[in-house]
């Protein structure tokens, strides 16, 4: 893993310092609140409906047990005792005190962390496949590519103030965990013929209220010209992004309005010059940060106790079947920590909770965790003869739900119980479509997929991606739900296709249950997924499902009423 | 009245004379002679300036509020594309942009009366020390 510098150290430390000087100023006045607004975001530091609350970043997802342990602390000396873990491998504190944000913040910098731009109009923290390191699919580590980025893009003199929000992700493998397509900027590392590093570098893909998937700026993109090449782009962006309107001020819009080979020719144009401006230190700083992400020194040890546990253990075996994936050792397992009990909050973790998951990565893990965007946390080196032992402590913690990739395994943003955006509940509505299929006990039969909730047009619970999304709309005053279908976020990317009229809170959950029992109907056999047959059948079928009477929705029936 | 910020602090304005507006001059550029100060756009693209860079002294870029940052990286560009005169931000730039106004090649920043008495000399002061801290800097040496 790789640890801070003496330069990093010292950057973060003169952060907080800023910042607690910026708090100063805005409360005697020096700043408006205004003038403060942009330095709280790119610190972190977000309104909500009831309270601040504080995003912090976890780059590309990576974590070691010290780290947990002080989110812990955090959580505790300043919050409720849980944090949240969202869509972007942050971690937020939903109730902390404007003053004590500064002391927060040093706390952090204590174990190596910050909450530098993971909000405004800036270039947001840098996500990667969460599996990162440990797939067996992988190409390449995108962690060192990753940090060198996130280092380039701190506090970015001419990039903090873009027309809006800037994402990056990045995946070292063909099978993309990171969803690169829906990223301002998605770069998924390849291998020429001749055996070069490179990026395929995607542009303007996003979500939001004008979903779009990114489209190819740059097929291959050789190593060392990274930095330059990024750098075009957003010089690009930051000229001719709009500054007229916050919802056509993304890169995906400037895209869209320019036309891709417009956006190329004037990139490759900028690359030109700002290539001259590197001569080489980033290569040589990348190296170094690679060196510091170097393999764990694997265990060489028999797995049979994994063996004895699968056939003495019903629990382990489902444990096994949905929250292990394949490690490049094969003696070795991936471990998903699947932070989605049903009838919990999705991406809640306990204080408590943490610390349990930070003994471990420390006893069985060689120290590492990792956060998905799926709102879960990762052992990424767990040897298979301790995994029973990792299950048994993850049952005595309530952590060893077994549903990870399964159709409970929801994301959704914080929607109408935090967000001041919210136009509906999000949170409730996963609690309650999760508890309803456990209770239906077909969540294994259903297998592979993904139920995305947003609660608001702004689309923060990726539905636009979701195998099943769900949209959350007020309308006049009552929340109604729109449902699209055959999302996909992976290297397949689609966006998904609306069902039909929206539905009332209470329509919803029968409407999932009929959807997925029609799914179990005409599948094709049990080894063809949900999405596969929505790719073969189409909408038709499913829009029986969800509309028995005919499609009318709700809504209209009220209008038709009146 | 405007109040000047460099490197040494709050300044009057040393520049006496006028300023001419790109939009007049951009018809026929042979009317910048040597020693003009030049208002431009925060959208101009950089290139146009290229034949008459020899002949400007100053260009000032505005920031209409502080939220906008085209003016950034227009300067930037300026620089990469050669310009060795003075560059000016002038408007609604906050002390805590002073670092980024000068890695970008900015040389000064240009504040009305108000701005300065609300954020007054002191709180610009721990911002002048621009070159600490930098990690463009380190990216961009040579091996």
């Amino acid at each position: 893993m790789y640890s801070y510098s003496e330069f990093d150290n010292g950057f973060v430390r003169n952060r907080v310092k800023q910042f607690r000087h910026q708090v100063e100023r805005r409360i005697d006045g020096s700043l408006t609140e205004e003038e403060f607004k942009p330095l709280r975001l790119m610190n972190g530091l977000y309104l909500q409906l009831h309270a601040y609350m504080l995003r912090v970043a976890i780059p590309y997802g990576t974590l070691n047990s010290r780290q947990m342990r002080q989110l812990a602390w955090i959580a505790d000396r300043w919050d409720k005792g849980y944090g949240h873990f969202t869509t972007r491998q942050n971690i937020q504190f939903n109730w902390p005190k404007l003053r004590d944000v500064p002391d927060i913040l040093d706390a952090l910098a204590d174990v190596e962390m910050h909450a530098v731009q993971t909000s405004g109009n800036c270039v947001r923290n840098v996500t990667a496949d969460h599996f990162a390191g440990a797939a067996a699919d992988e190409i390449q580590d995108p962690r060192p590519t990753a940090e060198l980025l996130r280092q380039w893009s701190t506090d970015h003199p001419e990039f903090a103030y873009l027309p809006r929000k800037f994402k990056i992700a990045i995946t070292g493998s063909p099978i993309d965990r990171a969803v690169t397509r829906a990223h301002d900027i998605g770069l998924r590392m390849m291998r020429s013929k001749s055996g070069e590093n490179g990026y395929e570098v995607i542009v303007g893909g996003g979500l939001g209220r004008t979903p779009m998937i990114g489209k190819v700026i740059r097929e291959f993109l050789p190593e060392q010209d990274l930095l330059p090449y990024v750098e075009a782009i957003l010089q690009v962006y930051n000229a001719l992004g709009r500054r007229d309107n916050k919802y056509k001020a993304r890169i995906k819009i400037t895209v869209h309005e320019q036309g891709i080979d417009t956006i190329r020719s004037m990139v490759e144009e900028r690359f030109q010059v700002q290539r001259k401006q590197f001569a080489g230190a980033d290569q040589v700083l990348l190296r170094e940060i690679r060196a510091a992400f170097a393999e764990p020194e694997y265990i060489n040890a028999p797995i049979h106790p994994f063996n004895a546990a699968l056939n003495s253990d019903s629990s382990f075996r489902a444990f096994t079947e949905s929250n292990l994936h394949q490690h490049k050792n094969s003696d070795y397992s991936i471990v998903t920590i699947s932070l989605k009990a049903h009838g919990k909050t999705p991406g809640d973790a306990t204080s408590n909770q943490m610390r349990v998951i930070a003994d471990l990565a420390e006893t069985y893990g060689h120290d590492e965790l990792r956060v998905s965007h799926e709102q879960n946390v990762i052992l990424p080196h767990v040897h298979r003869k301790d995994v029973p032992a990792v299950h048994a402590a993850l049952r005595d913690a309530g952590l060893a739900t077994a549903n990870v990739g399964l159709a409970s395994d929801i994301i959704a943003c914080p929607g109408m119980d935090y967000c001041t955006l919210a136009t509906a509940r999000s949170i409730p509505i996963a609690q309650e479509i999760a508890t309803r299929l456990d209770e239906l006990k077909l969540e294994h039969e259903i297998g592979a997929m993904k139920i995305k909730i947003s609660g608001c047009i702004n689309a923060c619970g990726h539905h636009h991606v979701g195998h099943i999304g769900i949209l959350g709309l007020d309308r006049s005053g009552v929340e109604n739900y729109q449902i699209t279908l055959g999302g996909d976020g992976t290297e397949t990317a689609r966006i998904g296709d609306r069902a039909g009229p929206g539905l009332a809170a209470e329509e919803l959950v029968p409407a999932i249950e009929r959807l997925v029992r029609t799914y179990l109907e005409i599948r094709s056999d049990k080894t063809e997924t949900f999405l596969e047959t929505y790719r073969r059948i189409g909408m038709e079928p499913f829009r029986v499902a969800l509309y028995p009477g005919g499609g009318r929705s709700q809504r209209n029936r009220r209008v038709h009423a009146a | 009245m405007t109040i000047i910020v460099n490197d040494l602090g709050f300044l009057p304005d040393d520049w006496s004379d006028c300023f001419l507006g790109w939009d007049k001059v951009k018809e026929d550029i042979g009317t910048v002679v040597p020693g003009t100060a030049l208002d431009v756009p925060n959208n101009l693209d950089g290139d146009e300036l290229i034949p008459i860079f020899g002949n400007i002294a100053l260009i000032r870029i505005p920031f209409p509020t502080h939220v906008d940052g085209r003016g950034f990286t227009l300067a930037r560009r300026l620089r990469l594309l050669g310009y060795k005169g003075r560059i000016r931000a002038h408007g609604h730039v906050l002390a805590d942009q002073y670092v980024m106004a000068r890695r970008c090649g900015f040389d000064e920043v240009e504040i009305d009366d108000e701005l300065a008495r609300r954020q007054p000399e002191i709180q610009w002061k721990p911002y002048i020390d621009w070159r600490r801290h930098d990690y463009q800097e380190r990216l961009r040496r040579s091996k």
